[in-house]
């Protein structure tokens, strides 16, 4: 088994295909998303693949060391900054193929009208412990 | 086991007030305890013992015996406790309360106060508390143990207060429930206790309040999450047993005329509890509440449900001339600005407003509930622009 990490983007993934902003779907268009990753996470958990799941506040700022006896300097939240992730979704799977099909079937979320967002969705694999077997 | 588990874990405070009234120092005794509670489940299998609290106090004293001696070999040092006292004495309320204060020592941080109240008055597992604060076993532990060494190094001469002991309780019931221990329940269970050996009207406001808001609870969320504002709640769902209880206990409170924050609290919660809708709500009353709520506790989020009852008692204008004087910064000002400027009859204001809300809300259920808000509103401004 290996572990990956779906990532979703506020901001800096490509533009889904159907990119119209949440609050101008109808209710029911909202009421079928939120079922469908309810669903989602449900198949997931049952199929014994799902690690975690979280979401993200959109807010947040930057901090660093600022020097001996000084507090953490902190900046932000930065409007512009171009990468901003909205949650993700920790899985562990079988193979790499599964964990991208998994990614496809949740960028098929549905959206305005119904029709799938299309949105796109970071893979990124775990650094696991080392194996007990390297030769 | 015969007994269940929350009349077991009623012995819990009385059996380790009894070890640290002989002498055990507080972070072993604790231990001693959790280990008597774990050998009382295969040994209570057949039959309940006649006193199953003498029986927790005589295994728990030895764990506490064996603990020390081990202790004491590894320092190579002399055992103090090597006889086993004559069990049977019955500890007083007073020393139940002196936990109680104990695990609110001022030196403890509040989420140290509130795990270990959980575990030395609650008598639960760490693996319980870790459950229902999602967080690993290990961390609680840690936790734990970090915060019975400071109550250990500080002495047992300097409590908390019963302030922070109500602070404690409070904070473990809004925690509510998420894992197999219900936190919310618990927290009741330990108010009660609280209050029966503690005549201080503000206990009793505190356990009135919990009653009150737990009577709801059902008909507050639906099973998939999902939140269900006031106005659409299903009343006759609500728990009326609990509700008259807490009215009773709520009135005896406010006859002792030493009014507080949690007896205003409460007082607020009763006067929705009582109304069959949002309609017939007592508002006028519930804002005079919210007033004298604001004389012990003047924060911004008293000021901001202040602002929800101004426009239901005189109207959304009103309402929002009161929200305009609570700090833009807090969490669910948003929700309730857009909620005012709707019944205002701004509709494209409070869809932006719903938006943002949607957008700053501290928990999801809360976030999907503002962004149904916002769609509903964008689509009725669709068909009648």
């Amino acid at each position: 088994m290996a572990k990956y990490l779906l990532l979703k983007h506020y901001r800096g993934a490509p533009a889904p295909v159907n990119d119209i902003p949440m609050d101008q779907w109808t209710p029911d268009e909202v009421e079928a998303h939120f079922q469908f990753m309810r669903d989602f996470a449900a198949r997931l958990e049952g199929s014994g693949e799902l690690v975690d799941s979280q979401a993200l506040s959109p807010e947040g700022v930057w901090v660093r060391y600022d020097g001996e006896g000084r507090p953490p300097a902190t900046d932000g939240p930065f409007a512009e900054t171009k990468d901003l992730v909205a949650g993700w979704m920790v899985i562990d799977v079988d193979s790499h193929e599964r964990a991208i099909e998994l990614a496809g079937e949740l960028s098929a979320a549905p959206g305005a009208g119904g029709e799938p967002i299309h949105e796109w969705l970071e893979v990124r694999p775990f650094l696991a412990a080392p194996p007990t077997v390297t030769e | 086991m015969t007994v269940d588990d929350a009349e077991l874990r009623e012995l819990v405070p009385q059996v380790l007030s009894v070890l640290v009234r002989r002498g055990a120092d507080f972070a072993t005794a604790e231990d001693a305890v959790q280990e008597a509670l774990i050998r009382a489940v295969p040994a209570w299998e057949g039959a309940l013992p006649s006193d199953p609290k003498g029986w927790l106090i005589t295994v728990a004293w030895r764990a506490f015996i064996d603990a020390a001696r081990s202790d004491a070999a590894r320092r190579d040092r002399e055992v103090r406790f090597d006889t086993v006292p004559p069990t049977g004495v019955a500890p007083s309320a007073d020393d139940t309360l002196h936990l109680y204060f104990l695990c609110a020592h001022p030196d403890l941080t509040p989420s140290s106060a509130v795990v270990l109240t959980l575990r030395a008055v609650g008598g639960l597992t760490t693996r319980q508390i870790a459950q229902a604060y999602l967080v690993p076993e290990s961390t609680m532990a840690q936790r734990i143990s970090r915060a019975k060494r400071t109550v250990g190094r500080s002495g047992l001469d300097r409590p908390g207060d019963v302030r922070t002991v109500m602070r404690v309780l409070y904070l473990i019931f809004n925690e509510g429930y998420s894992g197999d221990v219900d936190l919310a329940a618990e927290a009741i269970r330990l108010a009660r206790q609280l209050a029966s050996s503690l005549n201080d009207p503000e206990v009793h406001g505190l356990l009135a309040l919990m009653l009150l808001h737990h009577a709801r609870r059902r008909s507050r969320t639906r099973s998939d999450g999902r939140i269900v504002p006031l106005g659409e709640q299903d009343r006759s769902q609500w728990d009326h047993a609990l509700i008259t209880e807490a009215i009773t206990i709520l009135q005896a409170a406010l006859a002792c005329d030493r009014l507080g924050e949690y007896q205003a609290q409460a007082a607020i919660a009763a006067l929705h509890a009582d109304a069959t809708s949002v309609e017939d709500t007592d508002w006028v009353q519930i804002v005079e509440w919210y007033d004298e709520l604001l004389q012990f506790a003047d924060t911004p989020i008293v000021r901001l449900n202040r602002a929800v009852a101004v426009g239901e008692a005189n109207g959304a204008a009103a309402g929002l001339a009161a929200l305009a004087q609570v700090d833009e910064h807090i969490p669910r000002r948003d929700a309730v600005a857009a909620h005012l400027h709707e019944k205002n009859g701004d509709l494209e204001l409070a869809a932006r407003l719903y938006a943002d809300a949607a957008r700053n809300a501290p928990n999801l259920a809360e976030r999907d509930h503002q962004m149904r808000q916002a769609a509903r509103l964008n689509q009725t401004l669709q068909h009648h622009p």
